[in-house]
Parts: C-alpha cells; sequence; structure tokens
C-alpha cells in the first residue's frame, strides 16, 4: 500500500481493522483510541489522539455514542410530553433543563407563571446547578489524583437529592415544571430541609477547599492547561465558567434576565487566566453564590398560586379532574391535542452550569412542535478541546475535559 | 418419582458450594455507565448506598478485571458494538445486569438510533426497572445475582429475573 | 441597536434583507442564499455591531414545495448584548449554502451536525463529515419524509 502510513492507521482504527502492518514500526507516531468506555471522559466520548511520544500531535473528538434522537422525537409529541425527555439532556442537573424548555414554550405561548412558581423554579435552578458543580467537583478531582474529594462531593448530592425527594417526588429526574407553573406546591417540610442543608453546605465547601486549593499536585495539573485565549473562547461560541474564567463578565441570569434573577443580588465570578485552574475557581465561587441566591430566593417567597390561570393552556390539577367537569374537559383536549400555541418562533436561553442552555422552537399552530432545536453548551464547549490540548502531554486530556465539564447527554442529544 | 443421579460427589458439590460463596461475595462490577443512569450506580458506590459492603469494592473500568457488567444508560446502535466487544473480552464466567428502562426495552427513545432493549445482543441475567432506578433497586439486582450464583445457575442461560420499582426503600 | 443594525445592513447591502419580522421581542431577517457570507462577515468584523458569537446554527425542514429547507444563524453581540437571528432559505435540488466556518470557529460542529441531519451541503466547510451517526449511515434523519423508528437494517446491530 503506498498511502501514508498514519492515514492507514486512522482508517484500520476507525474501520476496526486489526490485520493492517507496518514495515518500520519505530518510525510512526502513535494514534491512541481513548475509547468510548474510559473512566475519566465523563461519559460516551470517544477521542482519537496522535502522539509523537507524550506530546499530542492532534485530536479528534467522535461524538454520537449517545444520539437518541431528541429533535426528531419532539416533533411527535405534545409539548407537555416532551417534558420528562429534557430531564435526560444535562442529567447532573435535571430540574435546569426542565425549567428551560417550559420557559421557552411560555414565551412561544404567552403565558407568564405566577411569581410564586417563578421562586421556586429559582429555587430548582440553583440547586440544579449545585448538583451538578459537585458531580464535577468530584469527578475532576478523582481524575487529577484526589478521590476523596468524590466521596464527599457524591454525600453532599445525596442531601440534595433527600431535598429533590421531598420536594418533587423524585430522587433524580424530576419533571417538575409544567407549562404555566409546577408539578406541585412546595412544602414546609421542604423548606425545613433546604434550610438545614443552606446552613451546613458551607462548611463542607470549605472541607472540599482546603484538601485542593493550595495543594501543590493540584495546582501543577491545573495550572496553565488548556489554554485557550478570550477571542478564541468567544470565537468558538463557549458560554458558561470557561467563558467567565477567560475574562468576560458574561451571565445570562444578569444581562438577559429571565424569571425572578433581576430581583435578586447576586456577584458573577470572572477569572482571567484562561486555563483550567481558573474554571476550578469560577465554578467554586459559583457554588457560593447559589448557597446565597437559595437564602435570598427563599427569604422572598411569596405566597399564591402555583399555576397560571389560563385553563385553555395549563394543566388542571389531578383532584379537580376527577370531580368536576371543566377541568376533565381541558385535560381530555390538552392531554390529547395540545396546547396550540401561536404560529412563529422563538428562543430562549437560560444560564445553565454548563453554559447557555437554549431552546429554538418553531410552531405550526398544532399541539406539537414543528421543529424543536436543542442549544446544548456541552456540544459548543467540545469543539475547543483540540484547540485547548495542542501541544500539551496525554496526562493533561483528562484534566482538561474535567476543566471542560462535558455531559454526553447533552452534546449527543 | 425418579431421582436423577448425577456424577457429582459430596467433595465436588461442597466445593462447588464454596467457589459459588467465594464469586457471590466478591463480585467486581465493570460499569458500563452510558447515560443518566451511569450517576445512579456513582450513587449506588457511593458513600450511602454503599456497594462495598456487599464485595463489589473494586470498580474495575477493566473488563479483563471484572465479572458482572452492569449496563446503565441508553444503548445506541453506534455505541452495540463497543458493549459486545467489551462484554466478550470479560472473562468466563460473566453475569449482565440491565439497568433501567432503556436498557431492558429502549425506554421512553421509541427513534431511529436507539437499540430496543439490549438483550437483541447480549444475553442478560437481571432486569431493573426504573428510569433511573433507585440505587436500592440496584442493590437488590445484585442480591439476586448473587442468589444466582448460589444456586449454581449458569449465567446467561437461567430464568430472567425483574426487579420492579417498588416503594420500599432503606 | 435594531435601528442602527436595520440601517447598516441596507447601507452595505441593499438587497439581501428579503423579510425583517419581530415576535415576542426577537429580531428575526431572512437573508438571500448568495449573500449570507458576506453579511455576516459584515457583522463580525464591523466594530460597532461586533457578533463575535455564534450561539447556534440549525437546519429546518418545512416540508414545503419550494425553498422546502432553511438554515437557521443565532448570533449574538457580547458588547451590545444583542441577539440576532437570520434565516436563508434552500430549495432541495441546490443544497449548496456558503460556509461560516471561516468567521466563527463555533459553527465548525454545528454545521457539520445539519449536515448529518439534513443533507444540506456547506461549501468551504474544512472537514464536512458526520457527526452524530456512523459514517456508512445513507439516510437524512430529521427530514420529515424519514419515519422516526428508522429503517430495518440501516444501522447494524452485533450478534448475539
Amino acid at each position: 500500500m503506498d498511502q501514508d502510513p498514519k492515514l492507514r492507521i486512522l482508517h484500520a482504527l476507525e474501520s476496526q481493522d486489526t490485520t493492517v502492518t507496518f514495515d518500520d514500526p519505530l518510525e510512526n507516531e502513535m494514534i491512541l483510541n481513548m475509547g468510548p468506555q474510559h473512566p475519566a471522559t465523563h461519559g460516551v466520548l470517544r477521542l482519537l489522539i496522535r502522539l509523537d511520544g507524550e506530546t499530542i500531535v492532534s485530536l479528534v473528538p467522535d461524538l454520537g455514542y449517545l444520539h437518541r434522537g431528541y429533535e426528531k422525537l419532539a416533533e411527535n409529541m405534545t409539548f407537555h410530553e416532551f417534558i420528562p425527555h429534557t430531564d435526560r439532556l444535562d442529567y447532573l442537573s435535571p430540574l435546569a433543563n426542565n425549567v428551560a424548555y417550559v420557559l421557552a414554550v411560555e414565551k412561544l405561548a404567552g403565558i407568564e407563571a405566577p411569581p410564586r412558581a417563578q421562586y421556586i423554579r429559582v429555587i430548582c435552578c440553583e440547586l440544579a446547578r449545585l448538583t451538578s458543580h459537585l458531580v464535577w467537583l468530584g469527578t475532576m478531582a478523582m481524575d487529577v489524583g484526589a478521590v476523596t474529594v468524590l466521596l464527599w462531593g457524591f454525600r453532599e448530592r445525596e442531601k440534595i437529592q433527600d431535598i429533590w425527594d421531598v420536594l418533587t417526588g423524585v430522587r433524580f429526574t424530576t419533571s417538575y415544571t409544567r407549562i404555566g407553573g409546577l408539578a406541585q406546591d412546595i412544602t414546609p417540610e421542604a423548606i425545613t430541609a433546604l434550610n438545614d442543608f443552606l446552613d451546613r453546605f458551607p462548611a463542607s465547601l470549605d472541607e472540599c477547599e482546603k484538601v485542593l486549593n493550595k495543594n501543590r499536585i493540584f495546582i501543577d495539573r491545573c495550572e496553565g492547561v488548556g489554554f485557550l485565549s478570550k477571542e478564541d473562547t468567544i470565537n468558538f461560541g463557549i458560554t458558561g465558567p470557561i467563558l467567565r474564567a477567560a475574562g468576560v463578565d458574561h451571565d445570562l441570569r444578569r444581562d438577559a434576565p429571565y424569571l425572578v434573577y433581576d430581583k435578586l443580588e447576586f456577584n458573577v465570578p470572572v477569572y482571567y487566566d484562561c486555563d483550567t485552574l481558573a474554571r476550578f475557581y469560577v465554578r467554586m465561587a459559583e457554588m457560593r453564590e447559589s448557597v446565597s441566591i437559595l437564602r435570598q430566593a427563599l427569604q422572598k417567597l411569596p405566597s399564591g398560586p402555583t399555576n397560571a390561570a389560563n385553563p385553555k393552556r395549563v394543566l388542571p390539577q389531578k383532584e379537580k379532574v376527577y370531580g368536576k367537569m371543566e377541568e376533565l374537559i381541558h385535560d381530555f383536549m390538552l392531554v390529547n391535542f395540545g396546547i396550540n400555541p401561536p404560529i412563529g418562533e422563538v428562543y430562549h436561553a437560560i444560564e445553565a452550569s454548563k453554559g447557555e442552555l437554549g431552546f429554538y422552537i418553531v410552531s405550526h399552530g398544532e399541539g406539537y412542535p414543528w421543529r424543536l432545536k436543542i442549544r446544548s453548551p456541552s456540544f459548543s464547549n467540545l469543539q475547543a478541546l483540540p484547540a485547548m490540548l495542542k501541544g500539551r502531554m496525554i496526562s493533561d486530556v483528562v484534566a482538561v475535559i474535567g476543566g471542560l465539564d462535558p455531559v454526553m447527554g447533552e452534546a449527543d442529544k | 418419582m425418579e431421582l436423577e443421579r448425577t456424577n457429582d460427589s459430596f467433595l465436588t458439590t461442597q466445593l462447588d458450594q464454596i467457589i459459588g460463596w467465594a464469586r457471590k461475595n466478591s463480585l467486581w462490577p465493570m460499569p458500563m455507565g452510558i447515560s443518566c443512569c451511569a450517576i445512579e450506580m456513582m450513587a449506588f458506590a457511593g458513600p450511602r448506598f454503599d456497594v462495598a459492603r456487599f464485595g463489589s469494592e473494586a470498580f474495575r473500568f477493566s473488563p479483563r478485571q471484572s465479572d458482572l457488567m452492569i449496563v446503565a444508560g441508553t444503548v445506541t446502535y453506534k455505541m452495540s458494538h463497543v458493549v459486545r466487544k467489551i462484554y466478550d473480552q470479560m472473562p468466563d464466567p460473566k453475569w449482565v445486569i440491565a439497568m433501567g428502562a432503556c436498557t431492558s426495552s429502549g425506554g421512553m427513545y421509541r427513534s431511529y438510533s436507539v437499540v430496543q432493549g439490549i438483550d437483541l445482543f447480549l444475553p442478560v441475567d437481571v432486569y431493573v426497572s426504573g428510569c433511573p432506578p433507585r440505587p436500592d433497586n440496584l442493590l437488590k439486582a445484585l442480591m439476586e445475582i448473587q442468589k444466582k450464583i448460589a444456586r449454581g445457575e449458569k449465567p446467561g442461560q437461567s430464568d430472567k429475573v425483574y426487579i420492579e420499582e417498588s416503594a420500599e426503600h432503606a | 441597536m435594531k435601528d442602527l443594525l436595520l440601517q447598516k445592513l441596507r447601507e452595505q447591502f441593499p438587497s439581501a434583507v428579503e423579510v425583517v419580522s419581530e415576535f415576542r421581542d426577537e429580531l428575526t431577517l431572512i437573508i438571500r442564499k448568495a449573500d449570507i457570507l458576506p453579511v455576516c462577515s459584515f457583522l463580525q468584523s464591523n466594530s460597532d455591531l461586533s457578533f463575535d458569537s455564534i450561539r447556534d446554527l440549525c437546519g429546518a425542514d418545512y416540508h414545503r414545495p419550494d425553498d422546502r429547507f432553511e438554515v437557521i444563524y443565532n448570533i449574538y453581540s457580547l458588547k451590545n448584548n444583542f441577539r440576532l437571528r437570520l434565516k436563508v432559505r434552500i430549495d432541495e435540488k441546490d443544497l449548496h449554502v456558503a460556509s461560516v466556518s471561516g468567521i466563527w470557529q463555533g459553527a465548525n460542529w454545528l454545521e457539520r451536525e445539519s449536515y448529518d441531519m439534513y443533507g444540506i451541503l456547506f461549501d468551504g466547510h474544512p472537514d464536512l463529515r458526520r457527526i452524530y451517526l456512523p459514517e456508512e449511515f445513507e439516510y437524512y434523519p430529521l427530514r420529515k419524509d424519514f419515519p422516526l423508528m428508522g429503517i430495518p437494517g440501516s444501522l447494524p446491530l452485533p450478534r448475539k
């Protein structure tokens, strides 16, 4: 074969051919397949890395191992039926995805949820951010070497999952929000549990920081690794903590406020180093800000209904459906035929824990969306992986992926 | 009534029992964590629903060193080849737990790229339902596999066990 | 910002903007297909407008007899905190559109995804191949004539 041997290796790996041979094995650069099944790739991400010894010459990510066909599924079900599917997008923070989708549909249909529901949705979003960052902290520290932090992170996460159990009925994939409001109201039990958790959580964060912040090994593994300049970060369309670690002061909660974030006070942490260590500091600071936002939201929680008063669009409560005539008819029509929003298209994004999570919905006036596109932050963030790792060593791959924090459920849709 | 006479003597049945006891109390899982169920599997290995007390201390991500594969997450057609390859690399005897609705039957994804159940290409021993199943149910699945090993059943060919979602939790 | 944007676009490209529409406070411009590359280049490089990041790029299948497909660009200006949606209509017989991955690097994978799902070809893209589905897959799943359950036998499964 007259082909360039490197291309031959690449074709052989991609076509799973194990019979190819080479004349001079030491002359070739190695192509390493960091396969979809790997303890440190945060899900099913496949990386094809061309190595010269231990230095990375180039890197090609291969996605699609979790492509479940969300956008095609969305075209075949009503807006309400798609809510459980949104849970499984960024499966580390399911409540935030629910809120993002429902906000987009409400914008399209012109419904506004009552203030109590909006405050509870803010609580849900911030709790989701906390769980996502706790798993990030655990897995990134474990990948770099500090295995203890994984167990501490999961211990805290279990406490938040207990709160979700009381609030929504489910430990994990909640499907809590509904178009026009929420599935059920927050109970005093949940508020007490949340207050208890908020009192104890900062101490656990301090514990984790004590292990990692001044740790020589952690800093050496993360400082300067995964550098991507500010202009490149903006050009790639990267959002979220990575953008804030590159010195850009941009946060959708403050710049394009949704829900009641304009009534709450919070800081946006910005660091200027553009490397993995800066991303670590940004996320730790974000967790502390989330605690303060949660406290404010709990203090300001108003009383009132949790669902908008729009019977043609909002699903009625189950007890009334079994007892009263109008609610029964409305429930039947909404479940079978959908909410029928006006013809048009809308895009709404929230600041999820990974970046800007947006839904672009085109409606032709029927109960099903005509087109639903999910703007997933992990997909856009992963694009920058080859640029971040050019010329680095193979062991930096794990640290950089940890700093990027991709979730394949979102990136592969 | 006829009693079947097997060729097993007293010593070999005792040996089988001892080997079965040793195997079932040290099942090392190979977590094939693909999507959301993987997070519940991490919680199942975490400090609260500790699986190390059942002997599964080492979550080896290498198939050559494990004997139980927990497939956790939606398996797409593209990923199915990878799962099968890893299953083939595990040494015998090996057991498979299909965790969650997606692996049991395709779950809520009836679409063009999701395999409607991993038993289309893998022999499964225990199915756990739930989306995702609570870690308690996964522990029950592990205990069912332990019971199967204690009974001396061969993997992949014995009766399938289905763990339903129930309201009792630890 | 909206008026400034429309005025500058009309000065530079008098015939490129076909339709201007606004729904729920979001501005959408339908651009003529041949002009999309100069328009995007102008929007990114102009220092007053400075649309420096592309947030989303997707295709859509409207299943109409002419101009069946559309490509939708969602761009954002950090300096002005302004979001803009550009649309380009594509006919089925001529499924080509200029690639903007030279202007915004973030459009690279997004265009690959649109190609994978719809079969829209982006001229000038450095590496146009499928991203989600295996290379051998012959169909384009998000088109309206592809069934939800897929075509049996189109994706291979390992033997038991």
